[in-house]
């Protein structure tokens, strides 16, 4: 069912989808589409729980944040994702699954009549049976072939080779051979086999795309947006809510306490202090004032800021680390994947094979017919069947079990540089760390003024409050009952309490990440946050040497903070670097040999994550984090790492068994078919028994990432 | 071999109106949330039923 109220049509209807990470069942969907059904101005919802996303369609009347508000209400976080984030390329995967439905009815049919072909049927009848084939097959070969004959044309065309082209050349040689014989009564046509060699290499490329697709779907739910908009005050004093991407410079945005700045702009009015860790890894606040310059993807932490917006979209300072991010991310699309390699062996050997035993047979007095079928035999049977389902089944399998294990890995590729990782290098805020600040002190306060603070803490949405309350909430303290509260921006929450006044707010100017809770005027008893190293950093780090990977930090913070903050890990780390420095610094470790696993989250950090060997990134990193990162994992487990590593390993070696397994399947059907043995029936039987090995032993990377 | 004549057609003509049948199936985006279609078909959408009018009471 779909939340609908019915609303006169003509109306213009906007369409917004939000994130909503939290929707896992039937009663989540039920809540969500039931609850928006009575907000006014809402056309439809529908919940998309593959995708985690919202999507509505609603009335200009009905903006934005009044929909995160209702979906708050109902008791689940929801994040508008832009429009850059749900344009979603999804033709690929579909059209190959199209083909492989097709050329999935074709073998089965095809089959159908080479069996009674195989089990003795002659004269006209096979023949007619052979043109009903070829009739069958070669519609299907138009169709289903051209992901294959379009990659190799591709390759070609520059003057290289891939897997493409062997399996191009082998179907299309081997239809019209077939159909020769089809034409003039022969006695073997291979229709069969061609078309079963789509099939299965069709359902190799299915399961490559649909990888790719999983992981990116989940990496779009989770995707924490630097701001979807903000809320533009135009010169008459009316306030709309626009989308980043509709917002100019001049424009005078508000933007609230504890909200993310939507572009670059300097302060014409307020005081506040800001959380720029996103943009520099610095975590200590910094104050801000009148005529103060701030920049998009900051967040405002204490008291509304009136900003006149200087740069928006695309010009903003986060343009400057775009560039940055696609020069690096240049070295990394020359990486060949692991079975374009084994086909720049492959496909010049089989080549070479089909024409000498042309060539042989032909000088050895056989009619150039039957030396052509003998060809066209070896090129069926060495068509890279399992080689081409070797690489996907492992790596899918293995994807699907770090999945689960919460590593989102974003293409097969990742998983063949993860393997090849040999050193390490960290960000320090929000990866090394929580990047979240978190109560350090809580035994400071009595049982009751637990119960207090809890219930201040609930009514505030400054990150702090946000901070005390889960700690609270963990600790399982009921909030205490109040009466009165109420939020001064910048000051913090007040109420009474049983008659007493109850207050919670900021605490010394130090800059310090601190606030302090006053009950009944007594003594102020001050609450210090920490951003906390992950609980299992050491364990993690500790792993990664044992697996001969060493780690390093590198961060945008000062040393100081640094130091304090990984004392104990044994790390040697660099401090108050750049974006630019980080680049250097991997492309120092780089030019010496290592393949370096970037691990980081900020904005800062993209250049980086986009310039590393392979890169990882935690749920909580920036999207442009997410975006570089070839893998992002879920919760405050580092051990996540270590664990990728060693199932990426195991990966590689199954790719490797499986390649091993085909190429002992071509040792002893080779000689067959260059002996002039091998008949449309062998063909068939040799093509899906390699294939059916080659995904069992893949199924067994099903626990890869225990 | 009369028979042939029948069955063949019969045989691609089934096979064919599975594959319509899919090709359909994805088009009206059937596929787009596997699994949410798991978890609707548990929600319990019927109204309960009014309490009847007369209370025999």
């Amino acid at each position: 069912m779909t939340a609908q109220s019915r609303i006169d049509v003509g109306e213009p209807v906007e369409r917004t989808i939000l994130a909503v990470p939290g929707v896992r069942c039937a009663g989540c969907i039920l809540k969500v589409e039931g609850g928006l059904g009575s907000l006014p101005g809402l056309v439809s919802a529908r919940v998309n729980v593959s995708t985690k996303q919202l999507s509505v369609a609603h009335l200009p009347s009905l903006q934005v944040p009044a929909l995160v508000e209702a979906m708050r209400s109902l008791g689940f976080e929801a994040q508008p994702l832009t429009q850059a984030a749900t344009a979603r390329p999804d033709g690929e995967s579909k059209r190959l699954i199209r083909a492989t439905a097709v050329a999935g009815f074709a073998s089965m049919n095809v089959m159908l009549l080479s069996v009674s072909v195989w089990s003795g049927a002659t004269g006209a009848t096979r023949d007619l049976f052979h043109l009903l084939s070829a009739l069958i097959a070669i519609p299907t070969i138009a169709y289903s072939g051209q992901p294959f004959f379009r990659s190799a044309w591709t390759a070609l065309r520059r003057g290289r080779t891939n897997m493409d082209v062997p399996i191009s050349i082998g179907v299309l040689l081997v239809t019209l051979l077939s159909l020769y014989e089809a034409l003039t009564s022969g006695p073997h046509a291979y229709f069969d086999g061609a078309v079963m060699l789509l099939f299965f290499l069709l359902v190799g490329r299915v399961l490559d795309s649909v990888m790719r697709d999983r992981a990116r779907d989940g990496a779009t739910a989770l995707q924490q947006q630097t701001a979807a908009g903000a809320l533009v005050i135009h010169d008459d004093g009316r306030s709309e809510w626009l989308r980043t991407e509709a917002l100019q410079p001049g424009m005078r945005i508000l933007v609230a306490a504890g909200e993310r700045l939507a572009a670059d702009g300097i302060v014409e009015e307020g005081k506040s202090s800001l959380d720029a860790s996103l943009l520099t890894g610095e975590t200590r606040p910094q104050p801000i004032r009148q005529g103060g310059e701030v920049h998009a993807g900051v967040l405002n932490l204490d008291s509304p800021l009136t900003v006149r917006v200087t740069a928006a979209g695309q010009d903003t300072s986060v343009a400057e680390i775009a560039r940055l991010m696609e020069e690096a991310g240049q070295g990394r699309s020359r990486y060949v994947r692991i079975a374009d390699r084994a086909a720049r062996i492959y496909a010049p050997a089989v080549h070479t094979l089909a024409a000498s035993s042309f060539l042989l047979w032909l000088a050895m007095g056989a009619g150039w017919h039957q030396s052509l079928l003998i060809a066209a035999a070896v090129l069926i049977i060495t068509c890279p069947c399992a080689l081409g389902l070797a690489v996907p089944a492992a790596q899918i399998v293995a994807a699907g079990s770090l999945m689960r294990a919460g590593v989102l890995v974003k293409d097969g590729s990742a998983l063949e540089r993860l393997a090849e990782a040999d050193r390490a290098l960290f960000d320090k805020t929000g990866t090394l760390t929580l990047g979240r600040p978190e109560l350090v002190n809580a035994s400071v306060m009595t049982p009751e003024q637990k119960q207090v603070a809890l219930a201040l803490a609930r009514s505030s949405r400054h990150p702090l409050s946000a901070a005390l309350r889960r700690a609270l909430e963990a600790e399982q303290v009921r909030a205490a009952d109040l009466t009165d509260l109420h939020e001064e921006p910048g000051r913090g929450v007040s109420a009474l309490y049983g008659g007493m006044e109850a207050r919670l707010g900021r605490g010394d100017a130090d800059g310090s990440l601190s606030t302090t809770l006053i009950i009944n005027a007594a003594a102020p008893v001050r609450l210090t946050f920490e951003d906390r190293l992950r609980p299992d950093a050491a364990e993690a780090l500790a792993r990664l040497r044992s697996l001969g990977i060493d780690s390093s930090a590198a961060s945008g913070d000062n040393a100081a903070s640094v130091a304090r903050a990984i004392q104990g890990l044994g790390l040697t780390a660099q401090t108050s670097m750049s974006p630019q420095d980080k680049l250097h610094a991997i492309a120092r470790l780089q030019g010496s040999g290592h393949k370096v696993l970037m691990v980081g989250d900020g904005l800062n950090d993209g250049p980086a994550l986009a310039a590393g060997h392979v890169s990882m990134a935690p749920a909580s990193a920036s999207d442009v984090g997410q975006n570089a990162a070839d893998a992002v994992f879920l919760g405050d487990a580092l051990m996540a790492i270590p664990k990728a590593v060693v199932a990426a390993r195991r990966t590689l070696r199954v790719v490797r068994q499986n390649f091993v397994i085909a190429i002992g399947y071509n040792a002893i059907a080779v000689p067959l078919a260059l002996a002039g043995k091998v008949t449309p029936l062998v063909a068939a039987l040799a093509m899906s028994g390699s294939s059916i090995i080659v995904v069992a032993n893949a199924l067994r990377l099903r626990n890869a990432a225990r | 071999m009369s028979g042939l004549a029948l069955l063949i057609p019969l045989a691609l003509f089934l096979g064919l109106s599975g594959l319509a049948a899919f090709f359909w199936a994805m088009k009206r985006g059937q596929f787009e949330d596997m699994d949410g279609a798991g978890m609707r078909i548990l929600i319990d959408d019927d109204q309960p039923l009014p309490p009847p009018a007369g209370d025999p009471s």
